[in-house]
């Protein structure tokens, strides 16, 4: 296993936000933690990593317990997450985003070739590399995240709603990018609010309900899954 | 109203843009040309040429002293400030710690002793300065804005009554005696003496250059991209991989270092240290200075800190319709800072990012409604 998740439970001050979580990555997979709004997805992301501490519980990632270990170590032991939203920083370029992505590498050789791994897989991003992030349009700032994300050379990439507040057919093209970044060997942990999509793609996933998880299968057996259907993907 | 504006933000765009494009020997030069200027400046057979801008009401050379320390200061918290985005109220503090530490080990009426010569005291204050900017930090930097800003500000508060309450620091007795930089002529006398400020005032410009070239180094560095990382969002710096905690305690040292130096510069200008000297106003001022300026610039916290503290000491001596300007020098002040933060919250001469962070924050805000 490469991600292991054993009963964490996570505090926001008095408020729990999650409940006993438990879930596996296998190396090479794409899975897909599916719920509502406020269900405790990202949460469930800032316990991976490390960006909140846990309350109870353990994460193991790669045969060492990290627990306890620091985010920015997280990142250098090949654990990696694209956050939601505007997590990109606005006043830097593209490129110094990007560059940003690779902090904690030294390698020079390798990273001008992820860098040119990423600007293949987002010509967007190629097309504005001198273009400071925070002008970007939201598709572009959300796909110059999962780049940023990529430079690290992930061993396990972590993907917060890649898909939140893009047009559908933006959705369709970051959803293709993203099982090319797997097949090219990345393993994906992706939240999504897109059931649909997420389902369609993933290898396996999790259905997350108030902090605690519901329900677990491959992702066509969730797609197929009446309550699921129901619930997530907005047909009776 | 706003085309106004925006004309002349096209314009200071023009003059960046033509800063930027111009050979690098025409931007050598003007360089070199500013910094002569500056250091011609506390002269009277050159100032006296200026029209307006030597001070009425003060001599015009301690003013330039007054000055200079500030621009080292407002250098010094544009690191912290500017480059990692630490809201730090009570820099002054630091300022302080470095100033009491050069009257403690040098001056006669201290409790020590010591009576070391000046310069020995300085590496002491600097290093005492940054031991105390890190023993405030740890517990404090893992907290956030607001919370960081009340903490220091206490900080602040707690060196300036230890200084008037304690028995060691001398309250506003304070110390006397206290030795000036060392330094002879071929004929004997002092470089550093008591009348004359201007050697004082060149060495605190020689040290500014010195401070902004490694400040520029830093900046251009690993350190500065984590600094403008943490900055601009510090979740995202930490999920990149960068120990935030740590780089934001290297930005207080060093911050608080430049302040200790200043205040070892203060003393051994002054001769003499007492509580009076480290009112919170003083913070207030600097942090000002450095938003005034445009936070985030290495330029802009210089242009800051030296046009506020000139301002400050212009007013002295004018009188209009039988009031001395001086006494409302604050309210002056504080209406220049308020319009500056309706029209141009950025600051005089903004760092590039740090325009493009204040637009974006101010979507985010209008996304959030």
């Amino acid at each position: 296993m490469l991600l292991e998740i054993d009963d964490v439970s996570l505090l926001y001050g008095r408020i729990q936000a999650l409940h006993g979580i438990s879930l596996t990555v296998d190396e090479g997979e794409i899975v897909a933690l599916i719920g509502a709004n406020g269900a405790g997805k990202s949460t469930t992301m800032r316990a991976i990593s490390g960006i909140r501490p846990v309350a109870s519980g353990s994460i193991r990632f790669d045969g060492e317990d990290i627990t306890k270990l620091r985010a920015d170590l997280r990142v250098r032991r090949g654990l990696c997450q694209a956050p939601e939203g505007r997590g990109i920083f606005p006043g830097m370029t593209v490129l110094e985003n990007l560059d940003m992505g690779a902090y904690t590498r030294r390698d020079r050789a390798g990273i001008a070739q992820d860098l040119d791994r990423v600007l293949g897989l987002f010509p967007r991003l190629a097309e504005r590399r001198r273009q400071q992030g925070g002008t970007l349009s939201g598709g572009e700032q959300q796909m110059l995240a999962v780049g940023r994300a990529l430079m690290s050379r992930p061993k396990l990439l972590l993907l917060d709603e890649p898909s939140m507040g893009l047009a559908p057919m933006l959705i369709q093209q970051i959803f293709d990018i993203i099982v090319e970044i797997n097949q090219q060997g990345t393993t994906v942990l992706l939240v999504e609010q897109n059931a649909q999509q997420a389902l369609a793609r993933a290898h396996r996933a999790y259905v997350l309900e108030t902090g605690r998880i519901v329900k677990s299968g491959t992702g066509a057996e969730l797609l197929h899954d009446p309550a699921v259907k129901e619930a997530y993907l907005g047909v009776a | 109203m706003t085309t106004v504006l925006d004309k002349v933000r096209s314009g200071r765009e023009a003059v960046g843009d033509r800063w930027h494009h111009a050979p690098r020997w025409v931007r050598w030069a003007l360089l070199a040309a500013v910094i002569a200027f500056f250091y011609a400046l506390p002269n009277r057979e050159f100032y006296q040429y200026l029209g307006p801008i030597p001070t009425p009401g003060a001599n015009f050379t301690q003013v330039m002293f007054t000055v200079s320390i500030y621009v080292l200061l407002a250098v010094g918290l544009n690191i912290v400030v500017g480059f990692a985005g630490l809201l730090d109220l009570g820099y002054f503090g630091f300022f302080a710690v470095g100033a009491y530490t050069v009257a403690v080990l040098t001056s006669p009426s201290s409790d020590l002793k010591a009576m070391w010569p000046w310069l020995l005291a300085v590496p002491v204050a600097i290093a005492l300065t940054m031991v105390s900017g890190v023993m405030l930090g740890t517990p404090t930097l893992r907290l956030r804005g607001d919370y960081l800003a009340l903490v220091t500000l206490g900080f602040a508060e707690m060196i300036r009554i230890g200084a008037v309450s304690s028995e060691f620091l001398k309250g506003q007795r304070g110390f006397n005696q206290i030795p000036h930089p060392p330094g002879e002529f071929a004929d004997g006398k002092p470089v550093f003496g008591v009348l004359d400020a201007r050697p004082y005032y060149w060495l605190v410009l020689t040290l500014i250059i010195l401070v902004v070239i490694g400040v520029r180094n830093l900046t251009h560095s690993r350190v500065g991209r984590a600094w403008i990382s943490i900055r601009e969002d510090e979740d995202a710096a930490q999920l990149m991989g960068v120990p935030t905690f740590k780089f934001k305690l290297w930005a207080f040292a060093a911050g608080a270092a430049i302040a200790g130096l200043a205040g070892a510069l203060f003393a051994g200008k002054q001769n003499f240290v007492n509580s009076q000297n480290f009112e919170l106003l003083n913070s207030i001022i600097i942090l000002a200075a450095v938003i005034f300026g445009g936070s985030g610039n290495i330029v802009g916290a210089i242009v800051g800190g030296g046009l506020v503290a000139y301002m400050i000491e212009r007013f002295r001596g004018i009188e209009l319709f039988g009031v001395e300007l001086y006494e409302y020098r604050f309210l002056f002040f504080g209406l220049v800072l308020v319009i500056m933060m309706i029209f141009r919250p950025e600051g005089l001469i903004p760092n590039r990012r740090r325009a493009a962070e204040f637009k974006d924050r101010r979507k985010e805000v209008t996304v959030g409604e």
